[in-house]
């Protein structure tokens, strides 16, 4: 389960790399933000942090995710 | 209820659209109409019925029954009134003793071979050659009993002319000896429904409708059932076996048809709670009075013994179901929900929301998961098929949806069509695709398979480019590198419409030698040269429209087709006006609609975004709750966490997920690890396995609501019948919700569709009252058009100007190798609709019983495979077995079938690979052996013990 985020992550990065109008990994974060639920994107930047292989683009992009909120009350 | 009884008038011959208006009188009766109008046609608009027998408004003017006869002054003789134009200063007489005459002599010729048993007959009180016999006046049938083709037996003995009543459709019966020869079911064939499969052979007196070849019955010609023959018939000849049961109908009740997205409006033709016929609306804006045989005749599921009625629960998925009532069911349903939020988190449960089911209903679904659960957790059946159109298209040109209407379809000069197949999956598009055909359009197709519109008979140019499975954006981009390099482009248009500086950084892009088809033809296999013409083609059509569908969105690389579609449009100049556009064909009656009302889970009704302040201010409001600011679970996302034990609970209505998601084994393995699941379906469908609340649905028979179209056209669907379960199923969620405190208030779904409005920008201008009025309006409908919008963007893009989006090939994951060395590709066939729990269920049957594997002979051969044989076919994720089919339909190297049957579960095969954007499942393309096999798969035999297993009930306690 844990690579799947990582290689959603990189079909991103692999569209927005040959975009002209934006920096690729602001536009992946940015995806990333849009349509990843906090919980997605915990379990993502704990990967990054914890030294997973992944693409440059992918890596940078995990400076401008949204950090989710602490857990909510349930 | 609300019934609607519209005159149904029959004109007798077709509008004719001209700025010419002539002005004639007819009986006495001045009247104005356009020039090119027929006297019929222009006495019906006066108020003067000419009898006929062979006219019909729906097909073209033929003149063979000879009794619309009229006498015009000036005029020699007794012209046909339906294939005589009209002139300025026309003065016609529809009734003289010498036109009397002549009708009462062809009529008494017609009688004199035809059975006088009308009072048992099917069609009696609803049959067109009574009706004329009485108006022309006919007392007496001079002829002596003589050679006909009626009578079985005669005084010599068996009556060489007769022929036996041909029986072989489920739906209807064929009697020639009730025909009449009047050419209107096989003109009806021909010009409405564009198949061809009837005919009249012989001549004179000999002349016989014909159904394909001789020897040939209705089943095994190319009928394909559509109905439009038996509708077209003014006798008992051709007509439907339910009305030879029951009786003629004794209302009609205007609704939606709930199969595909196509949405053709259908008369439902009652007696008491029992439906008669199915009859296409003649004023139904998206079908004109046409069908396909899933809308007419496969709607016998409503009513099927498997339906289940009555709520059911159990504790785990092992135990059988306990029949329980409405409140235990909601109850237990409840409480686990709860507890699940209570032990998991507030994030731990969701809801997929239906995309067969009515507007209203999927609001208040994902109404409840976002008011009452407090997440965002809720998706639709439009993530595995459409959601790259969403993004692909609201990037590109600020719209989530398809740009024209239908009708556009007359006026289009070429047609591309991409990863689609109009003639199977929309049956009544595809009809109106070949009469545009028949009239010279041209044609280009992307398919990895030859599909059946390029079979149809036409006098344009056609071009197939099979492209290899996976191959789309490099192909759709090589076409875009063909009109820049050519300069083929229309400057003026992206001057004005978008930005000229993005155009030139995208042909820039395009130009680079790895976009041009010699190169593309290495990885799609399509010829260059096919690929160059048909990019002139496109380009140097006055009008081009593209109509594309799931094989371009289920992909990897879905989202990157969809905008390189767009590219090529608006490079092209071909948005904005009619004949042009671009126009995905969307899968379920619904799935517009359920991406229109907020069943995506980053959008709110409308597509804006969960985290834009502002709306969710508006809905906090309206809903009177605090909502989530973040995007919640997408349908795969929901299966990864609840694989990582922290998704518990699913509301799914309508929806059969554990047969149409890909990758079977990855979907089973996350339901089964769930606290809770409720199925609220018609059927105990493959999902229900793996539940443990069923609440029973209600057909569309039973609801009143609204469905949207892949036009963006809101029509209203209308109750014909008392639910059977109980309740409509917008009632059902209002149940679930308010057991979970939410306390909702609705009595109607009218009341739903004015929140919606009041809450939706797009939708402001719907109400019930106002689609009663107009019979149906495409969104956007508001203040700035109140009448809805048939074309969307014609001064101008929604987004402002239209957006080119760079578009790089980047070849999937899942590639062929020595292990695995064939592509398969899935697809519909046109008897059987999505997972078939509706058609698999009906008479249908008949035409598609299993999913077949289409394989090239030379896959075949090298395989030791014949026709018939069953084989493997395995994958990555899995396998299963099913029967070969033997065609060079398919490449070499492409193997490819339907997902129609449960016992086959084709997606045990496919991957969870997915569209980059969005999610959507990569269907289109899985790596796949095929060898010989003796029959059913482990998995498929174990599957089957598993589902026999849990759809045990356990007997209710006696009274």
């Amino acid at each position: 389960m844990q690579d799947k985020l990582i290689r959603m992550a990189t079909q991103m990065a692999d569209f927005f790399r040959s975009q002209p109008d934006e920096p690729p990994a602001q536009a992946v974060a940015a995806h990333i933000n849009d349509s990843w639920s906090p919980q997605m994107r915990k379990d993502f930047l704990a990967q990054i942090s914890a030294g997973a292989e992944a693409d440059p683009i992918v890596r940078d992009a995990a400076s401008f995710i949204r950090p989710p909120k602490v857990a909510s009350e349930s | 209820m609300k019934d609607f009884i519209i005159p149904d008038r029959d004109l007798g011959t077709p509008a004719v659209k001209s700025d010419v208006i002539v002005n004639l009188t007819i009986d006495g009766i001045p009247v104005s109409v356009p020039g090119g109008t027929s006297v019929m046609r222009a006495a019906a608009i006066a108020g003067v019925t000419v009898p006929k027998l062979c006219a019909t408004d729906s097909l073209n003017a033929f003149g063979s029954c000879r009794i619309c006869v009229v006498q015009i002054d000036g005029m020699r003789g007794t012209p046909a009134s339906c294939t005589t134009p009209v002139f300025e200063g026309m003065n016609v007489h529809t009734q003289t003793d010498e036109v009397a005459q002549i009708r009462r002599g062809v009529m008494e010729l017609y009688i004199s071979d035809h059975p006088l048993d009308c009072l048992t007959c099917a069609a009696n009180g609803d049959c067109e050659l009574q009706d004329m016999a009485g108006a022309v006046g006919l007392r007496e049938v001079r002829y002596e009993p003589g050679t006909n083709h009626f009578q079985r037996r005669t005084a010599e003995g068996p009556n060489p002319e007769y022929r036996p009543k041909d029986q072989s459709n489920p739906y209807f019966s064929f009697d020639p000896a009730k025909c009449i020869v009047c050419n209107r079911c096989v003109r009806a064939c021909e010009e409405i429904q564009g198949t061809f499969a009837l005919t009249i052979e012989g001549r004179g007196f000999d002349s016989r409708v014909s159904a394909g070849m001789s020897g040939d019955n209705f089943l095994s010609s190319d009928c394909v059932s559509c109905g439009a023959c038996v509708q077209a018939c003014p006798t008992a000849t051709l007509i439907e076996n339910k009305v030879f049961e029951i009786g003629t109908p004794e209302r009609i009740v205007k609704t939606t048809c709930a199969y595909c997205g196509v949405g053709c409006s259908f008369d439902a033709h009652m007696r008491g709670e029992e439906v008669v016929k199915m009859v296409p609306s003649k004023d139904g804006k998206a079908n004109h009075g046409h069908s396909c045989v899933k809308g007419r005749f496969a709607w016998g599921y409503a009513t099927h013994q498997d339906r289940k009625l009555e709520p059911m629960v159990r504790e785990k998925i092992t135990d059988p179901w306990r029949i329980v009532s409405w409140d235990e069911a909601l109850n237990f349903a409840a409480d686990r929900l709860k507890k699940a939020q209570a032990d998991f988190g507030r994030d731990s449960i969701g809801v997929i929301t239906s995309s067969r089911c009515t507007n209203e209903e999927t609001y208040l679904v994902q109404k409840l998961t976002r008011a009452v659960f407090g997440n965002n957790n809720t998706d639709t059946c439009a993530r595995v098929c459409h959601s790259p159109t969403g993004y692909g298209l609201k990037t590109a040109f600020g719209t989530s949806a398809g740009t024209h209407d239908f009708d556009s379809i007359d006026e289009t000069d070429l047609m591309l069509i991409i990863g689609c197949n109009p003639t199977d999956g929309h049956p009544v598009v595809g009809s109106r695709m070949r009469a545009r055909l028949r009239e010279g359009a041209g044609l280009i197709v992307l398919d990895p398979r030859r599909t059946d519109i390029l079979e149809t008979p036409h006098l344009g140019d056609s071009w197939h480019l099979p492209l290899r499975p996976g191959t789309n954006v490099a192909v759709v981009t090589s076409l875009a590198h063909v009109i820049v390099s050519e300069k083929l482009y229309d400057e003026e248009y992206i001057r004005t419409r978008c930005d000229w500086d993005e155009f030139l950084a995208y042909s820039e892009f395009l130009l680079d030698p790895r976009h041009s088809p010699e190169e593309v033809e290495k990885l799609s296999q399509v010829p260059a040269d096919l690929i160059r013409q048909a990019a002139r083609a496109y380009a140097a059509a006055p009008r081009a429209s593209i109509f594309y569908g799931l094989g371009v969105t289920e992909h990897s690389q879905g989202s990157t087709t969809v905008m390189a579609i767009a590219n090529l449009a608006m490079m092209t100049g071909n948005i904005g006006r009619p004949g042009t556009g671009v126009n995905p064909l969307r899968g379920q009656n619904n799935v517009q609609g359920s991406c229109d009302m907020g069943s995506f889970p980053h959008e709110y009704p409308g597509y804006r975004h969960v985290s834009d302040p502002e709306t969710r201010a508006l809905y906090e409001r309206v809903w009177g709750v605090p909502l989530s600011d973040e995007p919640g679970l997408r349908i795969p996302n929901m299966f990864d966490e609840a694989l990582n034990g922290r998704f518990k609970g699913l509301y799914c209505q309508g929806e059969d997920i554990v047969q149409s998601d890909p990758d079977t084994k990855h979907v089973t393995g996350a339901l089964s690890s769930m606290d809770i699941v409720i199925v609220h379906d018609l059927f105990l469908n493959e999902t229900a396995n793996y539940a443990h609340v069923f609440l029973p649905g209600s057909s569309f028979l039973e609801k009143n609501g609204t469905f949207t179209n892949a036009e963006r056209r809101i029509n209203m669907v209308r109750k014909a019948m008392s639910p059977k379960n109980g309740y409509e199923d917008w009632e059902i969620t209002q149940m679930l919700a308010n057991t979970l405190g939410a306390n909702w208030t609705y009595t109607h779904p009218s009341e739903i569709m004015d929140e919606i409005a009041m809450t939706t920008p797009s939708f402001s201008g719907v109400s019930f009252d106002l689609l009663d009025r107009e019979g149906s309006v495409q969104w956007p409908c508001n203040e700035a058009a109140p009448l809805g919008t048939p074309l969307m963007h014609i001064d101008g893009f929604v987004r402002g100007k239209g957006k080119f989006i760079h578009t790089e090939y980047v070849a999937t994951d899942e590639r062929t190798g020595s292990r695995f060395p064939l592509l398969l590709t899935t697809g519909r066939i046109l008897s059987q609709y999505n997972v078939g729990a509706q058609t698999r269920r009906t008479d249908n049957q008949v035409w598609h019983s299993e999913d077949v594997l289409e394989i090239h002979p030379s896959d075949a051969e090298n395989r030791g495979i014949r026709s018939g044989d069953w084989v493997r076919v395995a994958s990555r994720s899995g396998d299963t077995s099913l029967r070969a089919e033997i065609t060079e339909r398919v490449a070499p190297g492409v193997v490819y079938t339907t997902f129609h049957h449960p016992t086959t579960q084709a997606n045990v095969v496919t991957t969870d690979n997915s569209d980059w954007a969005t999610n959507c499942p990569e269907f289109k393309v899985t790596a796949v052996q095929v060898s010989p096999s003796n029959g059913p798969s482990d998995w498929q035999e174990e599957y089957q013990t598993h589902s026999d297993l849990s759809r045990r009930i356990l007997p209710t306690a006696a009274e």
